[in-house]
């Protein structure tokens, strides 16, 4: 080890953070909404959040060890938790065990490490994991359950779960249900305009709750909210990125509502539908996929928020947020470009500013 | 169709002559490229490089039949901005890097020739006959061209010394690239 | 009195706790002073003893070099052993040409000091200025101007205000703070005679307000001069940096390539107003200053006053020793101070601090790479993008790094500081700075050579074609002369 005084700049001294305590601290923020989401949707969520995290963490260790790195620390700074966790939680409860292992593939070997691995990458590995089974398995990813929690009425057993997760030729057509957002969208395309539909879709207070069938994360808004507001505390993340993306998100919501009730659902059902809080709190912020500066990152929050709402509202899919995310990443380094800070004594152009004051 | 394949051969030969001609008026003597390269060159035509001057050594790398690296008053400098112009990569890793050096007269052996003086290309070095002549450093760029005529070997070569006004950091040891 | 938000900026922890209570303490004459030539920016000044000469304390050992640059005095009387080279107390460990001197236990001031300036009020600017420049006084806050130099700003400005720094922003630092606990009126006059010397009107001292000993005493000092205000300055790091202090002061932001001068406002240390009130008051050129030796390694923290040039490691001694062996030893503070190579080297005039750190006091981890968090990019205090300027380096395009604003950073070390991935960002700047300026440096001595070279050509082409034009007038004389010869011939021949 070398001893030498002289070997480095300053500055000699360190706040106490390091990666890995930032991306635990992510995990904790994260942890209560999912243990609500696991109790929620029972053993087979339990065991497809399991198999998904692990094959995460075993991509990421076969593509550090391929490329000569050490796998302890690439384990220890807790990237690819997050990513493994994210994506599970974004995939419905009860899809087979393999749609978890396609999925972390494709995110963690083929949108992380084929970029150059953490840091790297320009689009959200998570995100890249489900859009890629969404548009491959479409029968498994729009498979949604209704929520039976664990040991209650209807809850799957360990064994009856392990048959869910890991069988053969599982069909989940006889229980399966439409996501509140998806039923409105196919009611809309059989002529039943929004605002009829939508008595029968699930009432606020359970779409707030996350009682309706959909994936993991998009249950239990309060929960999501507490950790986005504990990761704001903890300064991890800042209020940009969430508050720009779920305010486009309602004021489209809204305004177009105004307009058109029977074609346009309101702005609050888009705020507690889906991926919302999820994606604004949790995904659109990751570090490396998003921009650095707090202009950029109003930005991005903006067009995720905007490519959400045209998404759900006029293309196929009745969820936006994945796609929005992905496409907003690729914009990432061009928003970083334009949108930087304004350098102390120049203007935002870069040019020196003018000299005023001397003369009063 | 004779007023369709007439007319569109009028054009063509109108706008083939109006190019001719263009290209006739217009015409650069020499090559631009040879120049902007000659310009990015020290000039000192010291011919370390192995040609025999600078405007050679640009020549030869506008035809881009020699490295870029061997230009050594230049130093790394002159390879960044050759490769730039060039549009190749500065493979300066390549080329040794080699400290910048100045002449130094050992005042002993020098017989005051003016060999040295009459070979010096940035008059560099000041001196009469038969008396002992001084290299002013600030103006010495290391061609080492009166090193070579020096009948006495009063001449050596030496590395300009780092200065703490001119010392800065060193790049950092880079991070792993994984983990 | 009204402040002004400043951009971005960390909340450090400050340990000063340790040494803020300890009085300034006088260290024991060393055995040996080591004077370096070169103790500021600018040109190094220039040895007038050598080995053999007696000296007194007090008497100039070395001359101002040039225009930007300070003379050196002798600390204390003894005999000048050497002027030999010593390691220079400077990251890159190298030597100095420096004047070390044996004192003979005296301390004898020489007879011939400078006569205190009665009243330096009715003093001519230039007398003042003239005296600060005799007394060797540059920049105590660590950049080691030269004082006199700063102080001439206002025969080309008009300036409103002097800003007497004493925010003292860098961790661990107490000096500054205890000298204004101390020697309030001393800091006070001494503003008072720069004041006067620029022609500003107003006095400002800014203090962090984490220091409220100092503001109390210097707003005692100040209460009689209607002139001066005593302003708590918020507690954020790097709040002690020239600009940013203007900011908080003045709502000014001072144009990039400019002065703080330009908006009429003048910038110097606490413990440089002391020492220009020793030097007009009492006719004593800059010998000692009082220094902050702490961190975790050092048995006994303390402020010190010591003669320049003493050796860190008797200094080091004087507060005990170190209880572990320190991961680093720093000359100034943790956030900007440089590494010193090693305890041999001496004490200058721009030293505030000597910290024995330990290996948790420096939080060293090994890099791992960027995740991009952009914290970097919110807290740089000059409004930069850290995270893509490092990234051009790091693939030596420092071209592009020059772009994105790097020779604006101030390596004020917050962005290193809050790095979780521990990328020691503002060495990458250090070394794009460095590469830039040295590239410029010599592009600028190869254009003069080549400026040389085509003077050399033009001469050498001119000389041959003179020659040749000669030749050419010679032969064709010689032919002349010839065919006249010729023609004379024929005419006798005919």
């Amino acid at each position: 080890m070398t001893t030498a005084y002289n070997d480095r700049a300053a500055p000699f001294t360190h706040a106490p953070v390091n990666v890995s305590k930032t991306m635990f601290t992510v995990l904790a923020a994260l942890a209560p909404a999912t243990l609500f989401n696991l109790w929620m949707f029972g053993w087979p969520a339990i065991f497809l959040f399991l198999v998904t995290v692990g094959a995460c963490v075993a991509c990421e260790v076969i593509c550090v060890r391929l490329s000569g790195g050490s796998a302890d620390s690439a384990i220890g700074d807790g990237s690819v938790l997050i990513t493994g966790w994210l994506l599970a939680v974004s995939l419905p409860p009860w899809a087979p065990w393999w749609i978890g292992v396609v999925a972390a593939v494709f995110g963690v070997a083929l949108a992380k490490h084929a970029f150059g691995g953490l840091g790297q990458n320009v689009f959200n590995p998570a995100m890249v994991g489900r859009v890629v089974v969404l548009v491959s398995f479409p029968v498994q990813m729009t498979a949604w359950v209704a929520p039976k929690p664990l040991f209650g009425a209807g809850s799957p057993g360990f064994l009856e779960s392990l048959h869910y997760t890991f069988g053969r030729d599982v069909s989940l057509d006889a229980i399966s249900q439409a996501s509140p957002l998806g039923f409105i969208k196919t009611e809309l395309a059989r002529g039943i305009a929004v605002d009829q539909s939508m008595a029968n879709a699930p009432g606020l207070m359970d779409l707030i709750l996350g009682f309706h069938p959909g994936s993991m994360g998009e249950a239990s808004v309060p929960l999501v909210l507490a950790g986005g507001l504990y990761l704001m505390w903890k300064r991890i993340i800042s209020w940009h990125i969430p508050v720009s993306l779920l305010g486009t998100l309602f004021v489209m919501g809204a305004l177009f509502n105004l307009v058109d009730p029977a074609r346009f659902s309101s702005g609050l059902f888009h705020l507690v539908t889906g991926a919302s809080f999820l994606g604004a709190f949790f995904i659109a912020t990751d570090y490396v996929t998003s921009p650095v500066s707090k202009k950029g990152q109003i930005v991005f929050g903006v067009g995720i928020g905007l490519l959400t709402w045209i998404i759900r509202t006029f293309a196929g899919y009745p969820e936006g947020m994945a796609f929005a995310v992905l496409l907003m990443n690729s914009l990432t380094p061009i928003i970083d470009q334009h949108f930087r800070p304004r350098a102390f004594g120049r203007t935002s152009k870069g040019e020196p500013l003018p000299v005023k004051g001397g003369e009063q | 169709m004779l007023l369709d394949v007439g007319s569109l051969a009028v054009m063509g030969v109108t706008l083939g002559a109006v190019l001719g001609t263009a290209a006739k008026l217009l015409a650069v003597p020499t090559n631009p490229l040879e120049d902007e390269l000659q310009a990015l060159l020290p000039g000192s035509q010291c011919g370390q490089c192995g040609f025999v001057g600078c405007s050679q050594y640009a020549a030869a790398l506008a035809k881009g039949d020699t490295p870029i690296t061997l230009c050594a008053p230049g130093g790394k400098g002159t390879i960044e901005a050759l490769a730039k112009k060039l549009g190749v990569e500065a493979n300066a890793d390549d080329h040794e890097e080699q400290a910048p050096q100045h002449a130094h007269i050992k005042e002993d052996l020098c017989i005051g020739c003016l060999r040295c003086v009459q070979e010096c290309t940035s008059d560099a070095i000041v001196g009469a006959n038969k008396q002992l002549h001084t290299i002013i450093v600030d103006q010495c760029h290391g061609c080492a061209k009166c090193f070579k005529v020096c009948p006495t070997e009063a001449i050596e070569m030496c590395t300009v010394p780092v200065t703490m006004a001119a010392w800065h950091w060193g790049k950092p040891q880079s991070e792993p690239a994984h983990h | 009195m009204k402040l002004f938000p400043v951009r971005g900026g960390i909340h450090p922890e400050y340990r000063k706790e340790r040494t803020a209570e300890q009085a300034i303490v006088t260290l024991p004459m060393p055995a040996a002073l080591y004077i370096p030539l070169q103790q500021h920016i600018g040109a190094a000044s220039e040895a007038i003893v050598a080995a053999g000469d007696s000296v007194k304390k007090g008497q100039v050992i070395a001359k101002s070099g040039g225009v930007v640059s300070a003379a050196a005095h002798a600390p204390t009387s003894g005999l000048v052993v050497a002027v030999t080279e010593v390691t220079a107390p400077h990251a890159s460990g190298l030597p100095l040409i420096t004047i070390i001197i044996e004192p003979d236990g005296k301390d004898e001031w020489a007879d011939d000091l400078p006569a205190p300036i009665a009243d330096p009020f009715a003093a001519d600017s230039k007398v003042i200025r003239d005296r600060v420049a005799a007394s060797g006084i540059v920049g105590m806050g660590g950049a080691a101007f030269p004082s006199a130099v700063k102080l001439n700003l206002g025969t080309q400005h008009k300036l409103q205000t002097l800003l007497i720094n004493g925010a003292e922003c860098e961790p661990y630092l107490t000096c500054d703070d205890r000298v204004m606990r101390e020697f309030a009126d001393e800091v006070i006059d001494g503003a008072r005679i720069m004041a006067h010397a620029l022609g500003a009107p107003n006095i400002v001292i800014g203090i962090e307000t984490n220091k409220p000993a100092a503001i109390e005493a210097m707003g005692k000092a100040a209460a009689a001069h209607t002139n001066i205000t005593v302003v708590g300055v918020p507690v954020q790091y790097p709040m002690g940096s020239e600009r940013h202090l203007v900011q908080a002061i003045t709502g000014l932001e001072t144009p990039a390539r400019k002065l703080t001068a330009d908006l009429g406002v003048v910038v110097h240390n606490v413990a440089t107003a002391r020492a220009v009130h020793k030097a007009v008051r009492l006719g004593q050129p800059l010998v000692r200053r009082v220094i902050t030796v702490s961190g975790g390694a050092v048995a006994r923290p303390s402020n010190v006053e010591v003669p320049l040039g003493t050796m860190v490691a008797d200094l080091v001694a004087f507060c005990g020793g170190f209880t572990q062996p320190p991961r680093r030893v720093v000359n100034g503070g943790p956030m900007m101070g440089q590494p010193l190579p090693s305890l041999e080297v001496p004490v200058v005039k721009g030293m505030s601090g000597i910290l024995g750190l330990t290996t948790e006091e420096t939080g060293e981890e090994p890099a791992k790479p960027c995740i991009r968090c952009g914290t970097c990019v919110t807290i740089c205090p000059c409004g930069l993008v850290p995270v893509e300027m490092a990234r051009f380096i790091k693939h030596d395009r420092l071209d592009d790094a020059a772009k994105w604003g790097v020779t604006d950073c101030v390596s004020c070390g917050s962005c290193s500081y809050v790095c979780p991935s521990h990328i020691p960002l503002v060495h990458y700047f250090n070394y794009a700075k460095g590469a830039l300026s040295a590239a410029d440096r010599e592009r600028r001595r190869l254009d003069t050579i080549k400026g040389l070279v085509e003077n050399h050509n033009a001469r050498i082409e001119k000389q041959q074609a003179a020659k040749k034009a000669a030749a050419a007038a010679a032969a064709a004389a010689k032919a002349q002369a010839a065919q006249a010869s010729t023609t004379d011939d024929d005419k006798a021949n005919a």
